[in-house]
């Protein structure tokens, strides 16, 4: 069975490396669109209570729907395709960096923070140079769930013709062809895995030195 | 110089304001303890002076400047901040620490690494060995050396110190607040010192301000607060055992009498009149000899003398005019 997948691989090369490409560029760019809204806005929250409280909420509820839900339901409004599969994956991958962003920066020692305003650092500074680096640990360890559960995600997204791995599965499926299916399914799973290290190695590299446990 | 004229803070909520039309004037040079129970304002007065908390009414006057004009964050570069709990960047090493401020006012990197190096001298802690060191890798006692060098690194003319020695353990404490009030005092610091603990005040202060529900109560030398305490509030916080605390402000040698009896029992000529005191207790006696290095008598200090000098300003008169320099 794994021979007959390797020769549809072989006779589909084009198709599949298409595929893949696609499954990461889309993956790629939930994230990076995720983080760019949700590490700032993390950080904005954590310095305003009351709105905090609200959109936290919101984020754990959104962490709670299930992916093939939330791709589901961007399909009526946006239809299929690319976008709207970006659209989704990005709405996957918003909770996780935005909580963990928020809880890293208020988890920040107020003496470390009234220590940086009684020096003179202006609001900005205190977020650069103090708070951002403390919390990056905790940021990261969020990107990185958002980047494992964007990548699974993505295979949903065939249903809605986003494209990548996730075609060769839903194919696979609906015809009961055994290797097509692992064609997708086995790179699928390789690139879950490989993603959950990739962003392991990034957030043990970024940790501050006086920050690791020795 | 640090002049604060009828500051007054309110928190909302609070049943009387946090500091209540508070006048107070601190020379330039000279450590001012402020200190009273949790709630009297002190700490609330001193983060006024760098605008962590805005006064609702009053001006706050340091070093000519009117501070409520002056740009919050221009205002903190130039005035040392020292809190508790140190607050020590734990990501960055001990240099880059100290280098804060410098940093933020654009320094030659040279010149920062320079004064860093200078810094981690004075304040008792090689340069090569802690420059490159975390945070997390020192002792409470070298944390706080390092919070007071990070404060001192653009020598500033004025520091502000939160109980900087309160999270030390009693050794630590002792040896910490010898050794920066020797720094301290060389380098001519105007210092606001908050404190709960009156001992620390009377060792600190050339001044000691004494606060109760956001006002002043008596603000004079330790001395002078020791001998004439304005009321019973500053009577009782002073503790029963005042008497003895101003013994140990006075050096024996100030009681001595040339008479050269050669008295045993036997005090240095650097100790208190406090030490003279215990030694005659310990010994049964009613007088010590003051000796010198090489144990020659230098003179004879007697109880009768000690009890003259308590007596002889104790006449419960009201002390000086309160918040008027008195040099």
């Amino acid at each position: 069975m794994f021979i007959e997948a390797w020769d549809y691989l072989a006779g589909h090369q084009a198709q599949f490396l298409a595929a893949l490409w696609r499954h990461v560029a889309l993956s790629a760019s939930a994230l990076g669109i995720a983080a760019a809204i949700a590490v700032p806005l993390g950080v904005r929250l954590a310095d305003a209570r009351g709105t905090a409280l609200v959109a936290i909420n919101a984020a754990n509820i959104g962490r709670t729907l299930p992916s093939l839900a939330v791709l589901a339901l961007v399909m009526p409004i946006m239809g299929t395709g690319f976008t709207p599969s970006l659209f989704a994956l990005t709405l996957l991958a918003l909770p996780p960096i935005l909580i963990n962003t928020y809880t890293a920066i208020r988890q920040v020692d107020p003496d470390i923070v009234d220590a940086a305003r009684g020096m003179g650092m202006t609001a900005l500074e205190m977020v650069r140079k103090v708070k951002l680096p403390i919390a990056l640990p905790v940021i990261f360890a969020g990107i990185r769930t958002a980047a494992v559960q964007v990548v699974s995600g993505a295979v949903l997204a065939a249903y809605i013709g986003g494209g990548g791995l996730g075609d060769f599965i839903t194919a696979g499926i609906a015809m009961m062809a055994l290797p097509q299916l692992l064609v997708g399914a086995i790179p699928a799973t390789l690139l879950s895995l490989g993603t959950d290290a990739l962003f392991g190695w990034i957030q043990r590299t970024l940790t501050p030195a006086g920050l690791r446990a020795r | 110089m640090i002049d604060l004229d009828a500051l007054t803070k309110s928190f909302p909520g609070a049943p009387h304001p946090a500091v209540d039309r508070l006048t107070l004037t601190i020379p330039a040079g000279e450590v001012c303890v402020l200190i009273g129970p949790s709630g009297c304002g002190k700490t609330t007065t001193m983060r006024m002076i760098n605008r962590m908390i805005e006064p609702d009414a009053g001006t706050i006057m340091v070093e000519g400047r009117n501070i409520l004009h002056v740009d919050p964050v221009e205002l903190r570069r130039s005035i040392g901040y020292v809190i508790q709990q140190v607050g020590l960047f734990p990501h960055w090493s001990i240099a880059d620490n100290i280098a804060t401020v410098p940093r933020l006012l654009g320094w030659e990197p040279t010149r920062t690494g320079a004064r860093v190096d200078e810094l981690l001298s004075l304040v008792g802690m090689e340069p090569a060995q802690y420059r490159q060191r975390f945070p997390r890798e020192l002792s409470g006692g070298q944390k706080q050396r390092v919070g007071v060098a990070r404060a001192l690194a653009a020598d500033p003319p004025v520091m502000l110190m939160d109980e900087p020695f309160g999270a030390l353990d009693p050794i630590t404490r002792t040896r910490l607040q010898v050794e920066f009030l020797r720094i301290l005092r060389g380098l001519k610091k105007t210092i606001v010192f908050v404190t709960h603990d009156i001992d620390e005040a009377i060792k600190m202060g050339d001044r000691i301000a004494i606060m109760k529900d956001g006002e002043l109560v008596q603000y004079d030398t330790p001395e002078a607060i020791l001998a004439r305490p304005v009321d019973a509030f500053v009577d009782e916080f002073v503790g029963s055992d005042r008497a003895l605390k101003r013994l140990a402000l006075i050096p024996a040698a100030d009681l001595m009498t040339a008479s050269a009896g050669d008295a045993r029992p036997r005090i240095a000529a650097d100790a208190s009149a406090r030490d003279a005191l215990a030694a005659m207790l310990g010994a049964g006696a009613d007088s010590v000899t003051l000796v010198d290095e090489k144990g020659a008598p230098r003179g004879t200090i007697t109880l009768a003398a000690m009890r003259t000098r308590l007596t002889e300003h104790d006449d419960g008169s009201i002390g000086e005019l309160q918040s008027l320099p008195i040099h």
